[in-house]
């Protein structure tokens, strides 16, 4: 008794386990809005990723560009292109892109969801643009904020607490929300004001990450753009920073005018200083590029330089550099007890804009969300069907054993599922395919033991020794065959890449969840009719 | 209570004769179908550009060839993929024109030209692009032939830890026939070879040991629990026993194969052949190839108790042909009377 009730607990938070984690949950989906933003929208699904495939999405594999001559270290010069790709992610309306170095030179991105290939190839591929602006030391724009709110408020745009309803009402498709908010908006702060955290630095604010859209999309607004002072431009940070449980976004407001842009910097390198035990970068400019330095520099003593890659400000808010004294041909950027790891997160951003990488597209991948939803539906339709099939086969062999196992076979799918959710793996075509070709072989096993307990009968054992006895015997081999398989299957996800990878891993996963399913979860229901019928003298199997 | 092949009392061994001889003719046809044609390797493989389009109406094919043609992709191919207003295009990359770089973009921009002019824009969409460069192709050929080689060894490695070296090296031979049977079927059914479809053959390879496992698994055990008979009856007899399993078992995959090759889609479709194929020639190899290679290493390198010898040997129950066990080699006797 002791032991099925053991065994029923451990199953039943095997199932809650794989329940949970299958449990639909609130996804926040970024989709862009037509006009060059995007927009948030929360839905609630099954948190399984599926693959580019699938959902459609453009996949690119990048690599250095040697046909205009040699590039000396392409794994420096790969990680140089990782960093930009990545400042610029934003700009695709995609829910989790991928930015991944693959060996030693090679970029992978992947856009889930993206159409235009050719719009994604040119933002991967144009070069990198680095520039050094001060910030607005005079808080410039902060004096204008109570100007740019009253644009705002006289152009009709409503102040909004942080609801995330902002975000539909922005892009006018909450009307009943609009409508009772306006009420309460006589006496509410300004709309692009009330959004913004003063920052430690001059010239920066910090903007909830869920606001950010909304704010960003507030200072791309014309009228907002006229109010904003001449001469100060806003850029936001590349890296969102957490305080307690919320992130932030930093905004800048810098100097519309660049000190120096990366053309005139032509080496960055980080170590650490043996005297101070400081970590530092430093960098070598041009010969005309530090007399341009050296003279802006002398002007701007004690003043923060925002150091900018493609219009996105580098670098922890506090690590932004302050100037101490004229820097000429030759800088240093001191960064205090900073780990080393981050003055060479630092030099890297500054070589990305100095060197730019000329990138090479040697693959490209770009599936249609049409074609993505109509091969789920195949693949779907191919399982329900498979999976009847195997039913039949089983309940009509074996009678109420055989229904025992489909009871696992549940099971099993839940687990495998499950196994693909807890551990983020993503679910491909391919995956599906394995997924149903899984299910036949899950059984494989359940087959195995029955019909040991069906030769065990036929030597005259009793029902309860021959069902030991069978489970028992049928051990070994389930055993070999299964890590024989998961082996061949564990070499092509070493060696595969992306889809066939899916393969693998839903392969191995169900593996796993089989040997579970079919051997512990069985014999459980084995147990419980035995127990349930003392008396039974045969055995349906 | 349903059951087929109980009791069942077949001499497989007997007829392993007649299966090298399928099994050789199948493989030779493939050869020489691969010598003449060459494998239809995937633009994953070989480089090159692939573009799926779905016009809102079916298009004259030959109009679509004139208009390829009249762009400047000659090379192209053009098939119907699934419905008739589906269309696949492959064009190939060729070497030269990979080092000057612009050439994908160039056919992409090409093909639509192509539909402009066809089907007039509008009235078709890309769901599919797929372009790759040949030094990737290369590199990938690389990889899928050493997954293969890779998988075989650490089989031979596991089977070699868990029963010993002389079924593990048994085993890996069969699976290495199934191999060369799906290349051979891969090249007779002009499947394309992509990476999905090496998948595949892998999955052949796990699928086909498994089972050569359960076999191996039983004759392991009525090796001890059968002390008088030799290793020919003893093969004989698991396979028998195990004979109820490989049917349901390999029903039941090849249920949910049929499936996939049915109803998953023009993109699972080769696959689906190729596993359908590899649970045919698994099945058949783990019987008539992996037994009777098991029965010939025996002899050769006899093991510690020389049942294996035995089987063929002189204190054999049933006295089959008279062989020392160190027999000339590549000549093995067959016993001339079935040993049960």
């Amino acid at each position: 008794m002791s032991t099925i009730r053991g065994r029923l607990i451990m199953i039943g938070i095997l199932a809650l386990g794989s329940a949970l984690s299958l449990l639909p949950r609130n996804v926040t989906l970024r989709i862009p809005n037509g006009a060059g933003g995007v927009k948030d929208t929360v839905e609630r699904r099954v948190p399984i990723s599926l693959g580019l495939d699938l959902q459609g999405g453009i996949h690119l594999a990048l690599e250095v560009d040697e046909s205009k001559g040699p590039v000396p270290d392409c794994a420096d010069a790969i990680q140089r292109a990782e960093r930009v790709v990545r400042t610029r992610i934003d700009q695709f309306g995609t829910t989790d892109p991928v930015v991944q170095i693959q060996g030693r030179c090679r970029l992978i991105v992947e856009l889930a969801g993206e159409k235009d290939p050719a719009r994604a190839k040119s933002i991967i591929a144009r070069t990198a643009f680095l520039e050094f602006r001060i910030t607005d030391m005079q808080n410039q724009f902060q004096a204008a904020l109570p100007q740019i709110d009253g644009v705002l408020r006289r152009a009709g745009v409503k102040s909004r607490s942080a609801a995330p309803s902002a975000v539909s009402q922005l892009f006018g498709n909450d009307t009943s929300k609009a409508a009772k908010d306006s009420a309460a908006e006589a006496n509410t702060p300004g709309a692009l004001s009330s959004l913004l955290f003063q920052g430690q630095l001059p010239g920066e604010f910090l903007v909830p990450e869920e606001q950010w859209q909304v704010v960003d999309s507030l200072i791309q607004r014309p009228d907002v753009k006229q109010a904003i002072p001449r001469g100060i431009d806003l850029k936001w940070g590349a890296q969102v920073e957490s305080r307690g449980a919320t992130s932030y976004r930093p905004l800048y407001a810098v100097e519309s005018r660049p000190i120096i842009t990366g053309e005139e910097l032509q080496k960055a390198t980080a170590r650490r200083d043996q005297q101070t035990n400081q970590s530092i970068v430093e960098f070598v400019l041009s010969r005309r590029g530090g007399r341009k330095f050296g003279e802006e520099t002398a002007r701007h003593i004690q003043h923060y330089m925002a150091i900018i890659l493609d219009g996105r400000v580098q670098g922890q808010p506090r690590m932004m550099a302050i100037i101490k004294s004229q820097i000429n041909q030759r800088g240093m950027i001191e960064l205090g007890s900073k780990p080393l790891q981050e003055a060479s997160d630092l030099a890297l951003v500054l070589r990305a804009g100095a060197l730019p990488a000329p990138l090479m597209i040697v693959e490209e991948r770009a599936i249609g969300a049409s074609l993505g939803e109509d091969s789920i539906n195949d693949g779907i339709r191919a399982g329900i069907v498979g999976v009847a099939l195997v039913i039949l086969i089983m309940v009509g062999y074996y009678r109420l054993s055989g229904a025992l196992a489909v009871a696992a076979l549940t099971l099993y799918c839940l687990f495998t599922l499950a196994g693909l959710a807890a551990f983020g793996f993503t679910l491909t075509l391919p995956g599906l395919a394995g997924f149903v070709l899984s299910i036949g072989i899950a059984v494989d096993a359940n087959v195995l033991i029955f019909e040991r307990i069906r030769e065990e009968l036929v030597h005259g054992k009793s029902l309860r020794l021959a069902v030991e006895d069978g489970f028992k015997h049928a051990m070994n081999a389930i055993v070999d065959s299964n890590v024989s398989t998961a082996l061949t299957a564990f070499i092509l996800y070493l060696v595969g890449t992306g889809p066939v990878q899916g393969f693998a891993i839903t392969l191995i996963i169900g593996i796993a969840a089989s040997m579970v399913s079919a051997i512990f979860v069985v014999k459980t229901l084995f147990l419980i009719w035995l127990q349930r019928r003392p008396t039974m003298t045969t055995l349906s199997v | 209570m349903i059951r087929f092949f109980a009791n069942a009392n077949y001499d497989f061994i007997k007829w392993r004769r007649w299966a090298y001889g399928l099994t050789a003719v199948i493989m030779l046809v493939g050869a020489f179908d691969l010598v003449i044609r060459g494998l239809n390797y995937s633009i994953e493989f070989t480089g090159g550009t692939l573009i799926q389009i779905e016009a809102k109406t079916a298009l004259p094919m030959g109009q679509i060839r004139q208009s390829l043609d009249n762009v400047g992709l000659h090379g192209a191919t053009i098939q119907t993929f699934g419905s008739d207003t589906s269309y696949v295009i492959r064009a190939r990359t060729s070497a030269e024109a990979d080092t000057t770089g612009g050439d994908t973009v160039a056919v992409a921009a090409s093909v639509t030209r192509a539909f402009d002019a066809t089907a007039g824009a509008g009235n078709y969409r890309f769901e599919r692009t797929e372009v790759v460069r040949p030094k990737v192709g290369k590199e990938l050929q690389g990889k899928a032939f050493l997954a293969i080689i890779l998988s075989f060894f650490v089989t031979l490695i596991y089977l070699a830890a868990r029963f010993e070296w002389r079924f593990g090296l048994a085993a890996v031979l069969a699976t290495a026939h199934d191999v060369l049977a799906t290349i051979a079927f891969i090249s007779l059914m002009h499947i394309e070879v992509s990476l999905i479809v090496v998948g595949a053959v892998l999955t052949v390879v796990g699928y086909s040991l498994n089972d050569t496992i359960i076999i191996f698994d039983r004759v392991r055990e009525n090796l001890h629990k059968y002390r008088r008979q030799n290793l020919y009856e003893i093969l004989n007899l698991s396979i028998n026993e195990t004979l109820p399993r490989s049917v349901l078992t390999h029903g039941t995959t090849i249920a949910t194969t049929l499936a996939l090759l049915l109803l998953a889609g023009e993109v699972i479709r080769p696959f689906a052949w190729v596993m359908s194929f590899g649970i045919f020639t698994g099945t058949f190899s783990s019987i008539y190839i992996a037994a009777p290679i098991l029965l010939l290493i025996e002899k050769r390198w006899p093991g510690e108790d020389a049942r294996g010898a035995r089987a063929l040997g002189a204190r054999a129950p049933t006295p089959a042909t008279p062989t020392a066990p160190a027999a000339p080699r590549g000549a093995p006797a067959p016993p001339k009377v079935p040993a049960r």
